[in-house]
């Protein structure tokens, strides 16, 4: 890490500290009640005395959601292909896949509970279903914005199709691609949770509603905490998977 | 300066296998349908032959259709009609044995240098050791030997422009095509990468097809300058440069120099 980057990341921790102390200080001159609102040293203690629970339970809703997210990537990516190179296929299946996008995910979760079970399998269907939208969309739009002369280029050295998809459509479409895909990775995080809302044995999303029910307001906020982290670690993962990938990308500006 | 030295030249004095044509051009026409209009005619009539070895320049008003004729030469444009010879058969489709240049660089993100300069050989399946060597060789002919593992991102305009050249010439293409290689780049490097061009071409010997919009540029770098003329294009004039090899820039101060400029802007019509 450069010093600039050293920097860069200072001014947003700065914010963080800010918020928390106002926050604090607010929760004790005014004697706010713990259950309405727990104060950060309230819900650092919960992480603390719970941290166990915490790591037990992040578990499952850790695995939904990567699983969910790569199944989407894995399954999205060649269906934005055939979107994005045949004009039957996209008149054929983006009304679909639009219409289907346009169904709240809240409102299908007890059916999809109804069909998979209370266990892993039906959060991680979930957030595929949440996920798998961004990832085909953005990736239909990656190829489809492949710079027109690139294309001649190859077609004037007679390039067959696949040589013309792994070579220049592929990679051209993959700054797209991660861009999808960041915005999948933390909506497959809130699609494990709604699952886990709707009905579950387990999970963070689990634990925050049973210390919700339980008035345990500080333990609710500690699996929030540790919910957000968990998103800002898969797209931090995503984003290293990005810089691994396409080491061009910031090669100009070094 | 003119038809004297023209027959001259016309008659083999340059070029040994003047008797055979390379390129045969006849009666090219091309017109585009446009909805609800009368079709756009972009060419009406382009005639001329092109010799081996020689780099021919179409000089013409922006909008005349020398890109078009460029793609038509180049098969990835079919004309709506007339005869497009190289090598005694008709280009119908893309030829891999051409090699192309455009007004940008084109080159891919993503590739280094040395990647993109192997494209071509990937495409055909040559991409060898052989390949390897031939790349950073010509690499190092543009001057660009030590940017082989850099990203075209870190290149300057120039610099990129020669990748695409070298990317042009790495499977040894007979005919290069060449629409306004040059017109992005600053009048300097302008006039190195024209120097570049006729060192390159007297090592490899190739055929170059050449588009540009200035007038200095075609006489300088041309053996012969084929001026089109406003749309609907047809041949202005065809104007032999024998200007002596190797080129200099003092050239562009001697009075057959500047006769030559004068003759290709009257056939453009911009001076009299
Ligand atoms: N695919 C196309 N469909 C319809 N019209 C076209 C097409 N390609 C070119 N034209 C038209 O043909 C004419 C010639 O275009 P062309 O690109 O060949 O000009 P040019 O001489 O290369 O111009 P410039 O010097 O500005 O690059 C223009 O009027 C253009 O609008
Ligand atoms: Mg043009």
């Amino acid at each position: 890490m450069t010093r600039g980057a050293i920097k860069n990341s200072l001014f947003p921790l700065l914010g963080v500290a800010v918020i928390l102390v106002v926050w604090q200080l607010y929760t004790d001159v005014f004697a706010i009640s713990r259950i309405v609102l727990p104060s950060p040293l309230d819900i650092f203690d919960a992480c603390a005395a719970n941290w166990d629970a915490l790591l037990r339970q992040s578990w499952p809703t850790f695995s939904e959601s990567v699983l969910g997210f790569l199944l989407a990537v894995v399954v999205g990516i060649p269906f934005a292909v055939c979107v994005a190179s045949s004009r039957i296929l996209n008149l054929t299946l983006y009304p679909i896949l639009i219409a289907t996008q346009s169904i709240p995910k809240v409102a299908i979760a007890p059916i999809i509970l109804v069909w998979f079970g209370l266990g892993m399998q039906s959060k991680l269907v979930i957030a595929f279903l949440v996920a798998f939208f961004p990832i085909v969309v953005d990736t239909a739009a990656g190829i489809r914005a492949t710079p027109p002369a690139l294309l001649e280029l190859a077609r004037s050295l007679r390039a067959s199709p696949l040589q013309i998809f792994l070579k220049i459509q592929f990679p051209a479409a993959l700054p797209f691609i991660f861009a999808g895909a960041k915005v999948a990775v933390t909506l497959a995080v809130i699609g494990a949770v709604i699952g886990e809302f709707v009905g579950s044995v387990s999970g963070l999303g689990n634990l925050l509603l049973s210390a919700n029910s339980q008035l345990d307001s500080a333990l609710a906020w500690a699996a929030l905490v540790w919910l957000s982290a968990l998103g800002i670690l898969l797209f931090a993962a995503v984003v290293v998977a990005e810089r691994i990938v396409m080491p061009w990308s910031d090669a100009g500006h070094r | 300066m003119g038809a004297a030295t023209r027959e001259d030249i016309c008659s083999g004095a340059l070029t040994p296998r003047a008797s055979v044509p390379f390129g045969h051009f006849k009666d090219v026409h091309q017109a585009f349908a446009q909805s609800g209009r009368a079709p756009l005619v972009a060419i009406e009539n382009i005639t001329f032959d092109l010799q081996a070895g020689h780099l021919v320049t179409l000089l013409g008003p922006s909008g005349c259709g020398k890109t078009t004729f460029l793609k038509i030469v180049g098969g990835l444009l079919s004309a709506s009609s007339g005869t497009i010879q190289i090598n005694g058969r008709d280009v119908q489709e893309p030829q891999p044995d051409f090699g192309v240049v455009f007004q940008q660089a084109n080159l891919m993100p993503w590739r280094t240098v040395l990647a993109n300069v192997l494209f071509p050989m990937e495409i055909l399946r040559r991409a060898d050791a052989e390949a390897v060597r031939a790349a950073k060789q010509m690499l190092t002919l543009v001057g660009l030997a030590g940017f082989e593992h850099a990203y075209p991102s870190q290149l300057s305009g120039g610099m990129q422009q020669r990748v695409a050249l070298c990317r042009a010439l790495i499977h040894k293409p007979k005919l290069l095509l060449m629409d306004e290689p040059f017109g992005a780049l600053d009048e300097l490097t302008r006039m190195e990468m024209q120097d570049l061009l006729l060192d390159i071409r007297r090592k490899t010997g190739a055929t170059v097809m050449f588009v540009t919009h200035s007038i200095s540029e075609a006489v300088y770098i041309s053996d012969a300058i084929v001026v089109f003329s406003r749309r609907p294009a047809v041949v202005a004039d065809y104007i032999n440069v024998d200007l002596p090899y190797p080129r200099a820039s003092e050239m562009r101060y001697l009075p057959a120099f500047t006769a030559l400029e004068h003759r290709a802007g009257r056939a453009l019509g911009i001076t009299r």
